[in-house]
């Protein structure tokens, strides 16, 4: 109990002390999974938008896969982009294993099911006329598409609150294909677990602190502008 | 600003089931052409195919005689607008809801700001501008919706059951805007509707849709003047009656339609017929004297309706039966209820539907 103590005290000192390794994993954590959001949404949003306001055969059964990837084991997808990346592998050539870059796919791979199910919810949600709607005032189909999104904004949000935390709590796609390289591939969850493998308790229990933050502060504040809108409407 | 619009031969499936069968119409330039049809009977699908928002299964869609296609449909659909049945409202403030469309257009924002104060007058909502639409009543939202459409100035104008579910004072608002759209813009509007009352009176033609055919044009004069089975199979029409048609000794046909009530009619039909005396066609007097009219009846005033210019009056005679006069002329018999009454109509005023 003593050594738990003792560790935090050190953590919060290592915190406020401004040590530049913690806050240089802290923000490579941020910018890796704030990346792979948006890389995710690029094909994540246009495939929500064809299931959420589209009707046609096979579209359960797609709805089903996705639903079901989102609980994909994150080791398992980073032990098959492992084999992918490696120089063995039919993506080796692009020397990708190792870097950041094998990092943000991986996540936006892992996080691609979330997004897609909980944007097709909220875009669901949205009354079915809108799209006509938009198209009957002048426009055009992309228009119509972002019109949609608009009004589906609340759950879109939502989605990608979600999607950040899952993608910056994540430690199999991290480790096995960043391989946790200090100064380079080193985020929060795979130092966590480096550090606590060596002993170095304060360390993790510091970064274990920040990652907790960063998850309550984003979606803390996300929510807090969410209402902040809903009242302004 | 109008718009000559024809459908030919347009067909509308839905997976098996045939929503719109074989339509041929020609929608007239600057004309109100009303829609009337029992819910179902593919009002909706017909104006979304002229909004071009649904493609027909078969056949085409032309505007101003060119033929709507893939390459250009985009393009056309910027000639007209759709207000839906149900009011669809983006979540956003009102001035929104209406800058959306000229957003669309491109059109520049101090043009903007003139044009939407300029609808929101004429759908009487000046300052609602700043207003979340959605938190209006259900009579603003709609008039929201319409002014969404006309602040667009489109040629054609396509209305689907506009004023369904309004209460009488936001309905007469819509249906005056209507009319003014039309008489001083020239605006081609088709307007879906199953409101006898409301079909009379704005529309210059109307199509009764059945089963997703159309089972008659005509003016409203036409339409109602000769009630036909379509008609009397979804709306509600005063002095519809079911009977049993015979021919007496003198060779004149008779209806029996119940309680001892047996109107003398023309048809030369047998057996079990449905029949229909139009309201106007019959005469109210306080007192039995000889007439040409075939049919008089003696009963008492049950119901009395002012409608303003006019009242409606039910008399039972064994049936009861709907009259309408002239408020000069129920002030000046002073009729009130339960006196007794005879009414007289011709047997050709008897239609066989």
């Amino acid at each position: 109990m003593t050594n738990i103590l003792d560790g935090i005290t050190k953590a919060f000192e290592l915190i406020f002390s401004g040590d530049p390794r913690v806050y240089e994993v802290t923000f490579r954590s941020l910018l890796v999974s704030g990346t792979a959001i948006l890389i995710a949404a690029l094909w994540s949003i246009p495939i929500a938008l064809f299931l959420g306001t589209r009707n046609y055969r096979g579209k359960l059964f797609i709805k089903g896969f996705f639903t079901a990837m989102i609980g994909l084991p994150t080791v398992g997808l980073g032990l098959i982009l492992f084999l992918i990346f490696s120089k063995a592998g039919p993506l080796g050539f692009l020397h990708l294993l190792y870097t950041p870059t094998a990092i943000i796919l991986g996540e936006a791979i892992l996080i691609t099911p979330l997004i897609v199910i909980l944007t097709t919810r909220a875009i669901e949600d949205v009354d079915q006329e809108i799209k006509n709607l938009a198209k009957t005032l002048g426009a055009s189909e992309a228009e119509s598409s972002i019109a949609v999104l608009r009004e589906a904004s609340g759950g879109v949000f939502l989605a990608g609150i979600a999607s950040f935390n899952r993608a910056v709590a994540e430690l199999g796609v991290a480790q096995l294909v960043g391989g946790n390289i200090a100064g380079l591939t080193e985020v929060l969850t795979t130092g966590i677990a480096l550090e606590t493998a060596r002993g170095n308790l304060e360390l993790s229990i510091a970064w274990t602190i920040i990652l907790l933050a960063v998850v309550f502060g984003i979606t803390l504040a996300t929510l807090l502008i969410e209402a902040y809108k809903r009242r302004r409407k | 600003m109008t718009l000559g619009v024809e459908l030919r031969n347009v067909t509308k499936s839905f997976d098996e089931i045939t929503a719109l069968g074989n339509i041929n119409i020609e929608i007239h330039q600057g004309e109100i052409l009303g829609l009337l049809g029992a819910n179902g009977s593919g009002k909706t699908t017909l104006l979304k195919i002229l909004a071009l928002i649904e493609k027909p299964s078969k056949g085409e869609v032309y505007f101003d005689n060119k033929r709507v296609t893939e390459q250009n449909a985009s393009l056309t659909r910027l000639e007209t607008t759709m207000v839906f049945q149900k009011t669809t409202l983006f979540n956003t403030t009102v001035y929104n809801n209406l800058a959306y469309g000229l957003k669309v257009r491109k059109t520049p924002k101090t043009k903007i700001e003139e044009e939407v104060n300029r609808a929101l007058r004429l759908v009487k909502l000046e300052g609602f501008e700043k207003r979340q639409a959605k938190k209006l009543s259900g009579g603003e939202q709609q008039r929201v919706a319409l002014s969404r459409a006309l602040v667009l100035n489109t040629r054609l104008l396509l209305l689907d059951e506009p004023t369904a579910n309004l209460d009488p004072r936001n309905a007469s608002i819509i249906e005056e805007i209507v009319s003014t759209v039309n008489r001083e813009r020239k605006t081609t509007i088709v307007m879906a509707t199953h409101n006898m009352f409301q079909a009379k009176n704005l529309p210059r033609r109307i199509a009764l849709i059945k089963d997703g055919k159309i089972a008659g044009v005509g003016t409203p004069a036409e339409i109602f003047g000769s009630l036909s089975k379509t008609l009397a199979s979804f709306a509600v029409v005063d002095n519809v009656f079911n009977g049993e048609a015979r021919t007496t000794e003198d060779g004149t046909t008779v209806v029996d339609i119940g309680n001892n009530v047996r109107l003398e009619t023309t048809t030369q039909e047998r057996g079990g017929v449905s029949l229909f005396i139009s309201p106007k066609d019959i005469i109210l007097f306080e007192e039995r004297f000889a007439s040409s009219a075939r049919n008089v009846l003696k009963g008492k005033i049950v119901e009395i309706s002012d409608l303003g210019a006019i009242v409606r009056l039910k008399v039972d005679v064994g049936r009861d039966f709907v009259v309408q006069i002239t408020k000069r002329s129920f002030n000046e018999m002073s009729l009130n209820l339960n006196k007794e009454v005879y009414i007289a109509f011709k047997a050709s005023s008897v239609q066989i539907i």
